[in-house]
């Protein structure tokens, strides 16, 4: 679905990233992780058309992204709400973009609301609602756009760490239905696991992939008792020993 | 903050109707203290028992002469605020345009607007237009530069999302920019509403015909202080009237504002 081929991005005399190679597959959940400033949030803006590569080039569904597709949906750490707009207008924000019939499209944003536990919130404003409610409002908003991707650059990471946990099983239930490519940008080892097929770690300045990790755990997954204890730690550890051993910007590099 | 605004319905209610009244009697209160402690001579500050005399000889006149009044700011506010968003919007939609007529707009508005009124006069005579005009030109200027600031402050995360969405430039503008710029559009009219009255004051007393402004300066001739103080504050009712009107409307279309600042 996505492929990746040999990208690089330079702000300046910066190199943010360097000749990153990877492969999405349809379907599939990818995570990326890694230390603060090594390019996550770059190469999501790449994957999503809202930034240009230097070198390389980057494909979805086998085309090459100059600029953003409307079946590549993103979820940015803020919400992104519009303060004027009620709930449900506000997940019916692309269904007026791209100039879709409302009448059927609302119907779909009221099952998505249902689903996303918002029933009942339809008519509020965004500020009267929790940050993590705000996170579901953003969630309907995207999956409302029937996207083949999604890319999600730290969607929950200003929650407090009860409501992410139930955003994650929220999202990797909508994976499991929708089947929808997805990938997640996260600092959480934890979430990484929960959530991913693969984790691609990468390293610092410039940012390279350093090591893709499979987590073969069986779906669905959840937090703390679960049957799958000894794989959960084995791949939580596998992931700490990379990130930890992803020394500071190399000086001499 | 001690006050609480957010209190119960009652308390709200005092807070906004009983407090500026309590107000205005505390400063109308000195003035006729004053007045009357040092005896001062009503042809120099008349006190208020002499201002509401001199209203209630001739209230129809004074009535009429605000309506003048408050019909040319009307006029001319409303063809500010129009020339002001259009011309707002055309600048934020293009740099080469803004970079090109911003310096004269700044020019034209560090123009001493009183220095135009006698040319004014030269190219329209008597008559409403003139103070029409100086209406309008005293207060374009702020509906212009708050409405570009507040175009110019769409927050990245909204830009962003309208990129994602494919969003054209058109839609962008309508569904997002103009929208998040409202609370700071109603910033510059509130400023503005209070230029306009002095704009038609300063037309009329350059160039008297009617309204308050001509009232003003017919008084100083006929030496009837009260009258001119009377006149003056029919001007302070007006202001005070249109200012809150404004701040009406802003809780009414923007009612989302107050709740993010
Ligand atoms: N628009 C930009 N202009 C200049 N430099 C940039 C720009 N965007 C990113 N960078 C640089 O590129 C590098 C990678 O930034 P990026 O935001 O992708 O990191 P990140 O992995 O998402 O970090 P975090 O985990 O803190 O979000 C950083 O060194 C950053 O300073
Ligand atoms: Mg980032």
């Amino acid at each position: 679905m996505i492929s990746i081929d040999g990208v690089s991005r330079s702000f300046g005399p910066v190199q943010a990233l360097k000749d990153i190679r990877l492969e999405v597959a349809d379907g599939e959940f990818l995570t990326l992780i890694g230390r603060s400033g090594c390019g996550k949030s770059t190469l999501l803006r790449l994957i999503g058309g809202l930034d240009r590569p230097t070198g390389g080039r980057v494909l979805v569904d086998g085309e090459e992204v100059r600029k953003p597709r409307r079946d590549v949906a993103v979820n940015f750490q803020k919400p992104a709400l519009l303060p004027w707009r009620s709930v449900l207008e506000n997940v019916m924000l692309p269904v007026e973009i791209f100039k879709w019939d409302r009448a059927k499209s609302r119907e779909h944003a009221q099952y998505l609301l249902e689903t996303t536990g918002l029933t009942g919130f339809a008519k509020r404003l965004p500020h009267e609602l929790s940050g993590g409610m705000q996170q579901r409002v953003a969630l309907c908003r995207t999956l409302i756009q029937r996207p083949k991707v999604m890319l999600m650059d730290e969607p929950f990471s200003a929650l407090d760490a009860l409501t992410r946990e139930e955003l994650s099983l929220e999202l990797q239930r909508i994976h499991m239905e929708t089947g929808t490519t997805i990938v997640f940008v996260t600092h959480s080892i934890q979430e990484a696991v929960l959530l991913a097929d693969r984790v691609a770690v990468l390293s610092a300045r410039p940012g390279r992939v350093k090591q893709v990790v499979d987590i073969k755990i069986p779906r669905p997954r959840s937090f703390g008792h679960n049957a799958h204890l000894e794989e959960v730690a084995k791949a939580s550890a596998e992931l700490h020993q990379l990130l930890l051993s992803d020394h500071m910007p190399d000086v001499a590099a | 903050m001690t006050d609480n605004t957010a209190g119960t319905p009652l308390s709200r209610a005092w807070a906004n109707a009983a407090l500026p009244a309590l107000g205005a009697i505390i400063v109308i209160g000195l003035w006729w203290g004053l007045t009357a402690a040092l005896d001062v001579d009503p042809f120099y500050v008349p006190s208020p028992p002499d201002v509401v005399q001199s209203f209630l000889r001739t209230p129809e006149f004074l009535l009429t002469e605000t309506w003048t009044t408050l019909q040319r700011v009307l006029i001319g506010f409303g063809i500010a605020v129009v020339l002001g968003l259009v011309i707002a919007v055309v600048l934020a939609a293009s740099r080469t345009v803004e970079r090109m007529t911003m310096p004269m707009l700044a020019a034209l508005n560090a123009v001493p607007k009183v220095a135009l009124a006698p040319l004014l006069l030269v190219w329209m005579g008597f008559g409403d237009s003139p103070k029409i005009v100086m209406v309008v030109l005293v207060s374009f200027f702020p509906i212009i530069v708050s409405t570009m600031a507040g175009l110019s402050s769409t927050p990245s995360d909204l830009r962003e999302l309208a990129r994602s969405l494919s969003a054209s430039w058109w839609q962008t503008f309508v569904k997002v920019r103009l929208k998040w710029a409202l609370p700071q559009v109603f910033v510059g009219l509130k400023v503005a509403t209070p230029l306009a009255i002095i704009g038609a004051v300063i037309g009329e007393v350059v160039n008297p015909d009617h309204g308050l402004g001509s009232v003003i300066v017919g008084s100083g001739a006929s030496s009837d202080t009260p009258q001119a103080f009377a006149a003056l504050v029919l001007l302070a009712i007006v202001g005070v009237v249109l200012f809150y009107l404004m701040a009406a409307i802003e809780r009414i279309a923007v009612p989302w504002a107050r709740a993010i600042s």
